[in-house]
């Protein structure tokens, strides 16, 4: 909201050395934060207004150019010519007797042009006679800048003419503040910050001649909608009437484009006053106007030449003919003033905030009016500011008064039980009553002291203040912020983390200390992006939770896996010029059930917020929402760790997956379980299924080349992804300690050949389950295939210990227990000794 | 060796002399002395203490001495053995502390040449900052709290006294699950997670709920579509706006340093109310910087104050949402933007840099903000 402070002025005494950078400060302190400051016009020196004397038309050049003497006061002509000076001017447009607006040397204009006394055409020209883009304040025509005859006295400062050097504060007004999208309201604030008086604009009714003619007449459907309705009717309008340089500065100012003296009316009341006004062609109406739900069907044709499909939950404003305007949104093409309007009649109304607000969205049609009346306006203005517009269009635009009609149905007033020591308990300092009575009093509130509780009757204007607490607010507002006092609550003893927030920060310096490097990407996938990791048609992870507003049509989905954002992540990473990339990830995925469909529900529960919701309704709530653990994504390609002297990277394979899967179930005290898996995109004869006692949480190994190929990444990229919150909730919080056997060990070493498709896990945990309890640790050490064993077979090597709790093992004692290892080997998969 | 001769004067046995002897330690230790290894002395040793070496030759002949004469030559073999092995034992340290200074010298490496052996790891400083004011509140007794990202419109609107035609819940800020009536939307704020708290915990409530939040603007400089917040939120008996003021503070100097305090300005929330905007004392500068051309402050932008984030007093509407009675309870909230704390704590000029996942980025944190 754009406020010009010499409009603000108006209103309210603000002291005349105040800066409008100290304006807005005082602004800021009661909660207005102004964005900018900006003045109009880069002029700076003597700009007076001068009477053109005479005209020399010069001749002799290529162009015609006129020599003028001008008036321009005592104190600016020179000394030859006390009051006079002589111009060189290019311009046409002006005649002897008119009133213009005088550079006088010393004057410097927009472009740090400064006015000198120079010869030229034969002449001495002192001074500059201005068009309005020389000033810098429009670039409507080329021509001199002509002001009303008799508007002003040669020598008058022009900068308040033109509104030139007038500050304009830019001020964001929070969304409850309706009352402030006006000169009124912020001058209402202005002299609250400072304790100055303050000329309210909106409560008298301008004084208008009697009224005289037809009156058209006024109706409201629905009192819940429109409350009230005030109808002015004026005659003899003069459609050619220019908008006076002040109104249309001023609009200039606020950013409201002049159209025509009606129309820059109704937005300078609206600006005045914050009662947002509309003027119709009287002349195209037929019978009464009337504010009405629209019926299934129809249609209007608004100012901004888009019809529009009309329902019963519009309101509109209409005559007996058609509908006329979006009530309170934006008006009609059809019943807009024009060249030829001759006879106006101007609508001001009270609407209900709601009905308003759920138009300019259905509409997707945000205007000046809609932002003011669903913000809720003063209901006491419509009279007030439709009078003012009358006012002005009988002064400036030659109309008569014809008359007002109207209808109405007052609300009750806003009554609040308010206890005073309330905004000291809410703040935690205290305000005495007196000054309690006096914030509140200033606010425009009738206060009745007599009984504790107060009971105050809140402004008609602040339709904001509707509960204590509203009242409680403005107290500590008004009073001051920085006024309240620092204290630190005291919080009951607390426990910290829970186990599963400090694991999963565990998760993630166990990844990053292995050399990974963390990413955090958007959650947002598409179909595509399934398609390329080749993730079957049927597969659950296409089944999506929908956005109906994507941002991009190729994203539209929420993921149900992070490998799309990590593969992306590592393709930026790759054109950027690095090879090994080491990336995870640890964020929630989107999973729905099969019962739950990716667009949701179309009915969904709204409990009542006037209570809390019942175990149903929370239950019902969650019901909607798809599951969302924490997922664990890794990807890798190139060498997990760099070049160095003496060691040759090699790139990550397919085992560095699944070893970053069992290191971290080691670091959180859970044995993943690894059985060969099938599931894209993993290579399928190098994919791990992982799991924990059985229940499946993810995957690890090689990408498939054919997914590596589509998503343009290098061969042989190996990944993880694993349910985190799955991993997590298994973790050993409180480990049991191990007994620890002290006699000697004895090693064995046992290499079984089996058929090449026998996993080594199974076979390991045959014979660790067949040696028993003396087997205190088996490990794979070597995989041989090749000429030493049969063809599609594989020898597998494992190191045996063994050790007893109680004694040192006998050379028999071992070799039973190793025998037995590799009977139940040989048993379970053909394997023999090698 | 020849029996022993009662009748033998040992001085008639000249190997066994003290003169004979005296010289014999003096070559001893001359050859020694001259040793320039530990292999030469290996050689000296041999000559002068093995079986063929002149003093074990005189040994042998103190058997056949007389026994009044045996003890003497006893003691003056002793003596001149003693004096040797005490040399051989001095020289052999001596040499090998030599041996030991040239080994270690000859094994000598270029210790720079050992960087980058390991590939560094990183986490996300959005991961850390949440861990790190997390730590910051849990130090004063608060829970963290988590809520879901894909939440119900209820839990992210409606309890929150955000109306039904509130302009945040247009599709041109929410985004929105199947369609705008499906009840379902990514939680435009972490205060769902506030409501959760307040339907779901034990009274008093003291939670701290970082996490990702969802708004639908392009991604630029300075916007994206999905970011961070942390809120806070406490409800207890007599909780007043000194409180949360005295919060903000402590928040304020845990993350930015001693002395650093917040400034409350008036503003509109429907959550809360009074509502505020809370500005944070420049860290860098503490005001210093404000008109004062001469030393200006790229963080602040020589205005002496940071736009934080917001807070204010729950309203009473959200307690009664919630089941909570206003009349007993009160408390408050407040929300900060964290991509906007790390950007100007760390000096992160483009909001980009936070989510492309370039690896440099990440590493540069470290483990930790
Ligand atoms: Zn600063």
């Amino acid at each position: 909201m754009k406020i010009p402070v010499s409009w603000l002025r108006e209103f309210v005494e603000i002291p005349e050395n105040l800066s409008g950078r100290e304006v807005s400060e005082l602004l800021l302190s009661v909660g207005f934060e102004v964005e900018g400051v900006d003045t109009v016009g880069d002029v700076r020196g003597p700009l007076v207004v001068g009477l053109v004397k005479t005209i020399e038309e010069l001749t002799d050049f290529k162009k015609p150019i006129r020599w003028c003497t001008v008036e321009v006061g005592a104190a600016h002509g020179n000394e030859a010519t006390p009051g006079i000076r002589g111009i060189v001017c290019g311009a046409r447009n002006f005649s002897e007797g008119d009133l213009v607006v005088v550079a006088v040397p010393g004057t410097t204009l927009p472009g740090d042009f400064t006015i000198a006394t120079r010869e030229t055409y034969g002449h001495i020209s002192d001074g500059m006679i201005c068009s309005v883009r020389e000033l810098g304040i429009g670039d409507e025509h080329d021509g001199i800048l002509i002001l009303p005859a008799g508007s002003a006295t040669p020598g008058d400062n022009a900068f308040p003419i033109l509104g030139l050097g007038d500050e304009v504060l830019d001020i964001s007004v929070t969304p409850d503040r309706g009352y402030a999208l006006s000169m009124r309201g912020m001058a209402r604030e202005a002299a609250i910050s400072q304790g100055v008086s303050f000329t309210d604009p909106g409560v008298a009714l301008a004084e208008l001649p009697e009224a005289g003619g037809t009156v058209i007449p006024a109706a409201s459907d629905d009192y819940q909608a429109c409350d009230l309705l005030v109808l002015r009717t004026l005659g003899n309008y003069n459609p050619a009437a220019p908008t006076p340089d002040f109104i249309k500065a001023r609009l200039a100012a606020v950013g409201v484009r002049s159209i025509s003296l009606a129309v820059d009316l109704t937005n300078y009341v609206m600006f005045e006053l914050g009662q947002p006004l509309h003027a119709f062609d009287a002349d195209k109406i037929t019978g009464t106007i009337r504010a009405r739900w629209a019926k299934a069907g129809e249609t209007v044709e608004t100012l901004d030449g888009i019809k529009r499909d009309l329902t019963t939950e519009d309101l509109v404003i209409a005559d007996d003919a058609r509908v006329l305007s979006l009530a309170g949104v934006m008006g009609g093409a059809y019943s807009e003033i024009s060249e030829t309007t001759t006879r106006v009649v101007l609508e001001a109304a009270h609407f209900n905030p709601a009905v308003i607000a759920k138009m300019s969205r259905r509409h997707k049609l945000s205007s000046e009016a809609s932002r003011r009346l669903e913000r809720g306006v003063d209901r006491m203005l419509p009279p007030v500011a439709s009078a003012r517009f009358a006012q002005l269009l009988i002064e400036h635009g030659g109309a008569s008064f014809e008359g007002t009609s109207g209808v109405e149905q007052a609300p009750d007033p806003i009554v609040i039980s308010f206890d005073p020591n309330l905004p000291g308990q809410v703040a935690g300092h205290t305000y005495d009553a007196a000054s309690v009575e006096k914030i509140l009093v200033s606010l425009g509130c009738s206060v009745d002291t007599s009984k504790t509780p107060w009971s105050v009757r809140t402004p008609t204007w602040r339709p904001d203040l509707a509960a204590a607490i509203d009242l409680v607010e403005e107290v500590i507002r008004i009073d001051g912020y920085e006024k309240v006092p620092a204290t630190l609550p005291t919080a009951p003893a607390g426990r910290g983390l829970t186990e599963l927030q400090k694991l999963q920060r565990r998760a993630g310096l166990h990844l990053a200390g292995r050399g990974l490097v963390e990413v955090r990407n958007y959650p947002f996938v598409g179909v595509a992006e399934f398609d390329a990791l080749g993730i079957p048609a049927k597969d659950s992870r296409r089944h999506a939770v929908q956005l109906a507003n994507a941002l991009s049509d190729e994203q539209p989905l929420m993921r149900t896996t992070l490998l799309p954002g990590l593969t992306g992540a590592l393709a930026r990473n790759i054109s950027r010029g690095f090879t090994d990339v080491a990336l995870f990830e640890i964020s929630s995925v989107s999973l729905l059930s099969a019962k739950q469909s990716a667009t949701g529900v179309t009915n969904p529960p709204r409990p009542s917020v006037l209570q809390r919701p019942s175990a149903a309704d929370i239950a019902a709530l969650e019901a909607l929402l798809p599951e969302q653990p924490l997922h664990l994504g890794v990807l890798l390609a190139g060498a997990l760790n760099p070049a160095a002297l003496g060691a040759k990277p090699t790139p990550a394979a397919w085992s560095d997956a699944i070893d970053i899967a069992l290191a971290l179930g080691i670091e959180l005290g859970v044995e993943i379980e690894v059985a060969a898996g099938d599931n894209a995109p993993w290579h399928p004869g190098r994919c791990a299924a992982l799991s924990i006692n059985g229940e499946l949480i993810g995957y690890a190994g090689e990408l498939a080349p054919r997914a590596l190929e589509n998503l343009g990444l290098p061969k042989r990229a190996v990944a993880l992804e694993l349910n985190l919150s799955a991993l997590l909730a298994a973790a050993n919080v409180v480990a049991s300690a191990p007994a620890i056997w002290t006699f000697p060990v004895a090693k064995e070493d046992i290499a079984l050949v089996v058929k090449a498709d026998v996993a080594a896990t199974d076979v390991l945990n045959v014979v660790r389950e067949a040696a028993g309890q003396l087997l205190e640790d088996i490990r794979l050490f070597d995989v041989y295939e090749g000429s030493q064993v049969a063809e599609g077979h594989k020898s597998l090597a494992f190191a045996l210990r063994f050790r007893a709790q109680d004694r040192t093992l006998a050379a028999e004692e071992v070799a039973a227990a190793r025998q037995a290892g590799v009977d139940a080997a040989a048993k379970s998969f053909g394997a023999s000794l090698r | 060796m020849s029996a022993p001769n009662k009748s033998f004067d040992p001085v008639e046995v000249t190997t066994l002399s003290a003169e004979v002897l005296a010289g014999f330690v003096s070559e001893a230790i001359s050859a020694i002395t001259a040793a320039n290894s530990l292999d030469e002395l290996k050689e000296v040793r041999l000559a002068h203490t093995g079986d063929r070496s002149p003093l074990s030759l005189a040994n042998r002949e103190i058997g056949a001495l007389p026994p009044a004469a045996k003890a003497e030559a006893g003691k003056r073999m002793g003596e001149s053995r003693g004096a040797v092995n005490s040399a051989l034992a001095t020289r052999t340290q001596e040499l090998e502390t030599l041996r030991d200074a040239a080994l270690l010298i000859e094994e000598s490496v270029d210790v720079t040449t050992a960087t980058g052996v390991r590939a560094q790891g990183g986490r996300h400083p959005l991961t850390t900052i949440q861990e790190q004011i997390a730590d910051v509140f849990v130090a004063l007794g608060y829970q963290l709290a988590e809520g879901p990202e894909v939440e119900s419109e209820w839990l992210n609107f409606d309890a929150l006294n955000i109306a039904p035609d509130h302009p945040a819940r247009t599709m041109q800020d929410t985004f929105f699950i199947g369609s705008e009536d499906s009840g379902i939307v990514l939680r435009t704020h972490t205060s769902p997670v506030q409501v959760r708290s307040m339907l779901n915990r034990e009274l008093p409530i003291y939670v701290i709920c970082p996490g990702r939040v969802f708004r639908t603007d392009e991604l630029d400089s300075t916007h994206s579509p999905v970011f961070h917040q942390v809120e806070g939120l406490v409800i207890d008996k007599g909780i007043t706006m000194a409180d949360l003021k005295g919060t903000l503070d402590h928040f304020a100097q845990s993350m930015f340093g001693e002395g650093i305090v917040t400034r409350l300005r008036p503003s509109y929330f429907p959550f809360t109310e009074p509502s505020a905007e809370v500005d944070l004392q420049c860290f860098v500068c503490r005001g210093t910087s404000v008109d004062n051309p001469d030393a200006p402050c790229r963080t602040c932008r020589s205005e002496g104050w940071i736009e934080w984030g917001g807070c204010g007093m729950v309203n009473p509407k959200v307690l009664v949402a919630t089941g909570i009675d206003p009349e007993i309870y009160s408390g408050f909230a407040f929300g900060m933007g964290l991509e906007r704390t790390l950007m100007f704590r760390h000096g992160i000029t483009d909001m980009r840099d936070m989510v492309e996942g370039d690896v440099r980025f990440t590493r540069a944190f470290g483990l930790g903000v």
